[in-house]
């Protein structure tokens, strides 16, 4: 698997592509800013909404038996999947039992986690996403690059390209509305066709039984009203103890992710609907050992609302993609490592450790300090490329040696500010990629002081 | 054979989480925080405007009546809905539907909302399980009638009036549907309703 600095070379070659994705997620930024500076209270709701958090966390097991229990009693089927595999099984299980063939899902992070797409359509079910952005990308047959805004990435006049070959609209064509207007006529159909319709969730409610899910488009409700069978997926973090609590995070959820004070459409499910079914799915995959970690546990707090992205320097310049991983930026680069080290062993050092991640993350997740703590892992674990370990060592020797640490410093002051280019700018010289090394001093501050302190 | 379920509780309850409590939501010290306003009214007015919808002050249904005749969408529909007692020109009769595909061609529905909050713009609706449930969302636009009085500040104060102990579907719906996923380009009528009007009705209706 590729690193993410490869990946994001491959990204910021075109520059003003990577100048044109980072302004548009640094005015989605802006946006955030604008509404939070509204409610003088934006502190103690995060105060709130990390507490409440924190808590679920560690009453996970009672929660999840007491949401079953509430669940079952409003007439949920609910159903546990320890894996992507078990979660995939048991979706298809459900359609397969009512013979579905046709399926609309709306934005779910967690059936990308699982790779559901892909696994219907190998067993004959057409399954369509109704986010515009995820269904653009599902069109590309790409995944999102961006939890909220899976298109992000896209320039208008490619998505034009994309729907004048897939849906016959006029060639050349990049108005938003009028590719919209043909997004929503086409997905109509797609609508009114589905025989079940699957969503993600945003909170579930222990004490109601009950889940939350939120758009602005009105894809999950259009998805789950015109049909009988509504299947929601979810990780087991996303539980909140009381219905009082989504006071706390609908307040902050939109204005952190795009600077809404409120998505369109919050919609609460309680129990099918008359002559309907409703069934949850609650995966694990990894979450429940993350609660182990005194270091990572925090990361469960995550409510993906993606402002940890939208602010990160190296996320606007290096793009969704480079991440590899179905979450991408900072939070990303703390699970994609916990679920796999190894893959993921270059995420953490995707990071200048600024720490604007941490500043506007709703929750209060330390995300910069994770990320530091990641890289120590990384090293523990012996997963450090071998050109970073090498370095690591020598810088380590010669720090520890006081006189070859003099004589090193004094060689380069002499030598490198008369070494021709190529031998200072080279591959083996990672650091000097997209940077002039600094002009040398002629003496060292030890020299200095020597000669303007000690000596006089 | 132990279950998936079994297999997960186990290893969650393996970990050794420090327990921490749960804040108390109702403490004053909390509650006097949070945002109120002179007007709320004015500042659900303003919210909605500024997510794309339009919010009229009216003093009873016969208003509302008028008010509607006024809106192009409106005298351009073929098809209207309502379930308010006199209000509007429905000519689809929504005890006679079972199955909602048949919402599909509505021009414009006209539906109840229980209340707004000033603060983002939102108004609460809620459907008992039939098949109008859709009409929020399939119309392709919608006008809510709210009673007048019922305007609370922030979303603690919707959560207070909320409880959920019976099946039944809800949701906050805060202006018209719309979308930003092309090229941050705001375009409002995405899937849902292409316009959203809320009219906070004086008189009860």
């Amino acid at each position: 698997m590729p690193a993410h600095p490869k990946l994001a070379a491959a990204f910021i070659k075109d520059k003003d592509r990577a100048h044109w994705h980072d302004q548009s997620l640094w005015f989605v930024r802006s946006k955030r800013d604008k509404a939070v500076n509204q409610l003088p209270e934006w502190e103690l709701l995060r105060e709130q909404a990390s507490k409440i958090k924190s808590y679920v966390v560690s009453h996970l097991p009672d929660l999840l038996e007491e949401f079953e229990k509430n669940a079952k009693a409003k007439g949920v089927h609910v159903h546990w999947a320890r894996n992507a595999t078990e979660h995939n099984e048991i979706v298809h299980g459900i359609l397969k039992q009512h013979e579905v063939t046709r399926v609309v899902k709306s934005k779910s992070m967690l059936t990308e986690e699982c790779h559901l797409n892909p696994y219907l359509e190998r067993h004959g079910i057409e399954i369509v996403d109704t986010d515009l952005g995820e269904w653009i990308v599902q069109l590309q047959d790409k995944p999102p690059s961006h939890i909220v805004m899976p298109a992000i990435h896209i320039k208008k006049e490619e998505i034009g390209e994309l729907f004048h070959e897939k849906l016959g609209t006029e060639k050349g064509a990049t108005d938003p509305q009028y590719l919209t207007e043909a997004a929503r006529q086409h997905l109509r159909q797609k609508f009114v066709g589905a025989e079940a319709g699957i969503t993600g969730v945003n909170f579930a409610i222990a004490e109601t039984g009950g889940f939350v899910v939120c758009t602005n488009e009105g894809n999950a409700d259009l998805g789950t009203s015109l049909n009988k069978l509504h299947i929601a997926c979810m990780g087991i973090e996303k539980l909140i103890p009381r219905a009082n609590d989504l006071s706390v995070f609908l307040r902050l959820l939109a204005r952190s992710a795009t600077g809404q004070p409120i998505t369109t459409y919050s919609s609460h499910f309680h129990g099918p609907a008359p002559g309907a079914e409703l069934h949850i799915v609650l995966l694990d995959n990894g979450r429940s050992e993350i609660s182990g970690s005194d270091e990572f546990r925090r990361s469960l707090n995550c409510i993906r609302c993606a402002a940890c992205m939208n602010t990160c320097p190296v996320y606007r310049r290096s793009g969704g993609y480079s991440y590899n991983n179905t979450v991408p930026g900072p939070i990303g680069s703390i699970l994609g490592p916990a679920k796999d080290a190894k893959e993921h062993a270059s995420l953490p050092f995707a990071c200048s450790l600024c720490g604007s991640c941490t500043d506007v993350c709703p929750v209060k997740i330390d995300l910069h300090h994770q990320l530091l703590t990641w890289r120590k892992e990384i090293r523990v674990r012996g997963l450090l490329p071998y050109s970073k370990r090498l370095s690591m060592k020598l810088m380590s020797w010669m720090m520890q040696a006081p006189s070859l640490y003099r004589f090193a410093g004094k060689c380069a002051r002499s030598i490198v500010p008369h070494l021709p280019r190529f031998l200072l700018y080279n591959r083996f010289n990672a650091w000097g990629k997209q940077r002039e090394l600094p002009d040398f001093p002629k003496q060292s501050f030890r020299e200095w002081m020597k000669k303007n302190h000690d000596d006089k | 054979m132990t279950t998936s379920r079994d297999e997960i509780l186990n290893q969650l309850r393996s970990q050794s989480v420090p327990k921490t409590e749960l804040p108390d939501l109702s403490a004053p010290e909390l509650t006097q925080q949070w945002i109120s306003y002179e007007d709320p009214t004015e500042q659900f007015a303003n919210m909605l405007t500024s997510v794309g919808g339009v919010c009229a002050r009216i003093k009873n249904v016969e208003e509302v009546n008028q008010k509607l005749a006024e809106i192009p969408a409106y005298q351009a529909s073929k098809k209207i809905c309502s379930q308010i007692t006199n209000c509007g020109q429905s000519n689809v009769e929504i005890s006679n539907i079972t199955d909602p595909h048949d919402f599909e061609d509505i021009d414009f529905a006209i539906l109840p909302g229980e209340f707004a909050v000033a603060e983002n713009g939102a108004v609460w609706i809620t459907n008992d399980g039939g098949p109008a449930r859709t009409l929020y969302f399939l119309s392709q636009h919608v006008a809510l009638l709210v009673p007048a009085a019922e305007v609370v500040n922030n979303m603690h104060a919707a959560y207070e009036r909320l409880s959920f102990e019976t099946p039944r579907f809800g949701t906050f719906m805060s202006g018209p549907s719309k979308t930003a996923d092309i090229e941050q380009s705001l375009v409002i009528g995405a899937h849902g309703a292409r316009s959203l009007t809320v009219f906070l009705v004086e008189e009860p209706f």
